[in-house]
């Protein structure tokens, strides 16, 4: 059934003959459900005609196509003047009728004023389909989609203009318009084609989702539309730094709800002029939302380091911890890049045993994103089969609050450590044995030197919680300790030039050194233990 | 006063000596007869980080047997403590800039003699040690780790370039060879 009413025609026709398409039409009519707008484009245009010319057919006896009746010449050029709005693009017959109004019969209208053509080819589904081939094409695992259209900001300055029109025109008829009265460019484009994109690719639009496919209109032609509006609302439109250009759609809706009504007719035509072309996609992309990996890796190499080793471009140092877990996952999920985090870090000669630290690895862009908890745990099996420097366990799929849990971790939580230590004065177990009794010790650490290039000068207070001793031999025992998170271990056992105190040195009255450190535990509780 | 050995020696035959927290990590360099005056010798230990440890070598009178220290004192001007030095953020803002020959303290000893400490190196002042303001014999024990005079951060661009006036480990021994030969020929 038709959607508008015999109220809607004086609209309609002041409309369609100054250049607007039937969805605008509706649009503008008010017309706020969907069917009428899904309906294929020749149609409405010729239900269109046919609306308008009911009222003076009622008028004529039912004789199936009857004779043009004969024309005034003040109509005809009225007729005339009303088509140089309109492009010589249009094919099939022109046909006059009576009143004068003007329709192309079995022809496309040309380019909408209003919409450019987006509610024209622009939604219907030859052009869904090309959209969709490229989503295909583009090689992403997706289950879901959310749509993300960009339409050219002049669009607005159109809208504007057209619904200004027409508030005039209801005006004549004594009835007001307001904002919500009409139905916006997007909400109508997004009614016809998320179905045809979901029919299509076979999944929902879920506004949720993961999976964004982007298209993003321009249209060159008018580009200037927006101009004279920075003359009148200069405020609105302040350069930024990641701005192209500073007209953007924000920027342009805001100076919109600034400016007067005479203000703008003044500068911009209403009904706004018919342009010679539709708008061109300037780029149709596909990306889907980062995933997130977490477990927990042990290091059992002291010649690895967490990251890349690379000065100056050259590698100091083979692979690293990040990259020996990473890059399988980089292939499998088919990402783009990652971001690896961890709580807290070990440096390259130090080990990392018991339960391991806990890691999150974000994957940019993934191609792939469905695993079934055993393709995780075989793919946890393959990284741990590819290198004996480290082994990961927990591998499992976390959220983006994932990250918060693990910098949690690194600040606020307990590491145990083991140290092998060397005294340069003869010791006996005697010696050693006062250090298992001393409980929460505090201690000063100024910034250590070997980090002191890259952090600022500072001192940190921290706690040694406890510690254990094992007597090795005269020169050597093992260290066990607990301690707060961002406690230096090395230097609370060499003192770091004394800047570290109290350290082992001042501690025992000798010159300490240590030999070898392992982290025995992370106490963070996070990520949750899978059975192996 | 005898100085620790800190390079850690082998307790039984078996064991080969373990490097020492300054041979693991630092370079030494050497600057003799700093600012013309004889046998003030400075050694400065650089960072494979670049940051470069102010310390006194072992030829310095300062450290020689029966040396007593009075007191020392970071005013090296009526306008300048470097104990003032503040250093703010990880670019080290606001640090006072060391030239070559910029002083950084003085050591008053007991027999009259003064001794000025010269950064021998450019850079920013990232601290002064104060805990041999408060027992000056660390100094004597200890020069090279927990006695240091200062840490330096050299430029990025100069952390190679600084090195060049500066004299090497086996230089420095040969220096100090000759001036055992110089003083045992004129004796």
């Amino acid at each position: 059934m038709f959607p508008l009413t015999v109220e809607n025609k004086h609209v309609a026709q002041l409309l369609l003959s100054t250049g607007t398409c039937p969805r605008c039409i509706f649009r503008f009519c008010g017309v706020d459900f969907h069917a009428p707008y899904k309906l294929p484009y020749k149609e409405l245009l010729n239900e269109l005609q046919k609306f308008l010319e009911t009222e003076k057919d009622e008028l004529i006896s039912e004789v199936p196509n009857p004779p043009p009746k004969k024309i005034r010449l003040q109509e005809l050029e009225d007729g005339i003047d009303g088509m140089d709005n309109l492009s010589q693009n249009g094919e099939g017959k022109i046909s006059i009728i009576e009143d004068g109004s003007i329709a192309s019969k079995n022809s496309n209208l040309n380019v909408c004023n209003v919409c450019l053509g987006i509610l024209q080819d622009f939604c219907e589904k030859e052009f869904i389909k090309k959209v969709c081939q490229k989503v295909e094409a583009s090689g992403f695992e997706f289950t879901n989609l959310v749509l993300s259209i960009s339409f050219p900001p002049q669009l607005s300055v159109r809208e504007h203009a057209a619904w200004l029109l027409v508030k005039q025109e209801m005006g004549k008829q004594s009835l007001s318009l307001e904002r919500n009265d009409t139905v916006q460019l997007k909400e109508a484009y997004k009614w016809i084609t998320h179905p045809l994109f979901s029919e299509e690719l076979g999944v929902p639009i879920d506004g949720k989702s993961l999976f964004e496919v982007s298209v993003v209109f321009a249209h060159p032609e008018t580009v200037e539309d927006c101009h004279f509006l920075r003359a009148i609302c200069p405020d609105c439109f302040k350069p930024a730094k990641n701005k192209q250009s500073v007209f953007t759609r924000m920027a342009v809706m805001k100076a919109l709800n600034k400016i007067k009504e005479e203000d703008f007719r003044k500068q911009f035509p209403c009904p706004p002029n018919s342009p010679k072309a539709v708008c061109s996609v300037v780029e149709i992309e596909c990306a889907h939302g980062a995933v997130f990996v977490a477990g927990r890796y042990n290091k059992y190499s002291r010649n690895l380091p967490q990251t890349p080793w690379i000065i100056d471009g050259e590698r100091k140092l083979d692979s690293s911890v990040e990259e020996l877990i990473s890059d399988h996952l980089l292939t499998v999920f088919k990402a783009e890049s990652f971001n690896f985090s961890s709580s807290g870090r070990e440096d390259v000669d130090v080990r990392t045993l018991g339960n391991g630290r806990p890691f999150a690895i974000e994957l940019v862009n993934p191609h792939r994103v469905h695993f079934t908890s055993q393709e995780i745990k075989e793919l946890q099996q393959k990284i741990n089969n590819s290198s004996n420097k480290i082994q990961v366990r927990d591998l499992q799929l976390v959220t983006r609050e994932a990250i918060g849990h693990m910098k949690e971790g690194e600040e606020e939580k307990t590491k145990t450590y083991s140290a092998l230590i060397w005294t340069n004065k003869a010791i006996q177990r005697k010696d050693i044995e006062f250090l298992d009794d001393i409980k929460d010790l505090k201690i000063d650490q100024k910034t250590p030197l070997r980090v002191l290039h890259r952090r600022p000068l500072a001192v940190r207070t921290r706690i040694i919680h406890s510690m254990e001793t094992h007597y090795v031999d005269e020169h050597h025992f093992r260290l066990y300790l607990k301690t707060q998170a961002g406690t230096y271990i090395k230097e609370f056992v060499h003192g770091d030039f004394g800047r570290t105190k109290p350290n082992i040195c001042s501690l025992m009255d000798v010159t300490a050194d240590i030999l070898e450190l392992d982290v025995e535990s992370v106490d963070v509780d996070w990520p949750p233990a899978l059975d192996d | 006063m005898a100085t620790e050995p800190e390079t850690p020696v082998a307790a039984s035959a078996k064991e080969p000596a373990v490097p020492s927290l300054v041979d693991r990590y630092f370079t030494r360099w050497y600057k003799a007869d700093v600012k013309g005056k004889p046998c003030e010798d400075h050694c400065i230990l650089q960072h494979s980080n670049r940051i470069c440890v102010i310390t006194l070598a072992g030829s310095h009178p300062v450290l020689q047997s029966g040396k007593v220290i009075k007191s020392i004192s970071y005013q090296i001007s009526t306008n300048c403590s470097r104990l003032q030095n503040k250093v703010s953020g990880k670019f080290k803002r606001g640090a006072q800039f060391l030239t070559e020959l910029a002083p950084l303290c003085k050591i008053y000893c007991s027999d009259g003699e003064e001794y000025t400490i010269s950064s021998c190196v450019r850079g920013r002042l990232m601290e002064v040690n104060e805990n041999i303001l408060h027992k000056p014999s660390i100094l004597q024990e200890k020069p090279s780790t927990e006695g240091y005079i200062a840490v330096v951060l050299p430029k990025f661009e100069e952390s190679k370039s600084i090195t060049e006036g500066l004299l090497t480990q086996k230089q420095y021994e040969e220096v100090v060879v000759k001036r055992i030969s110089a003083t045992t020929a004129t004796s």
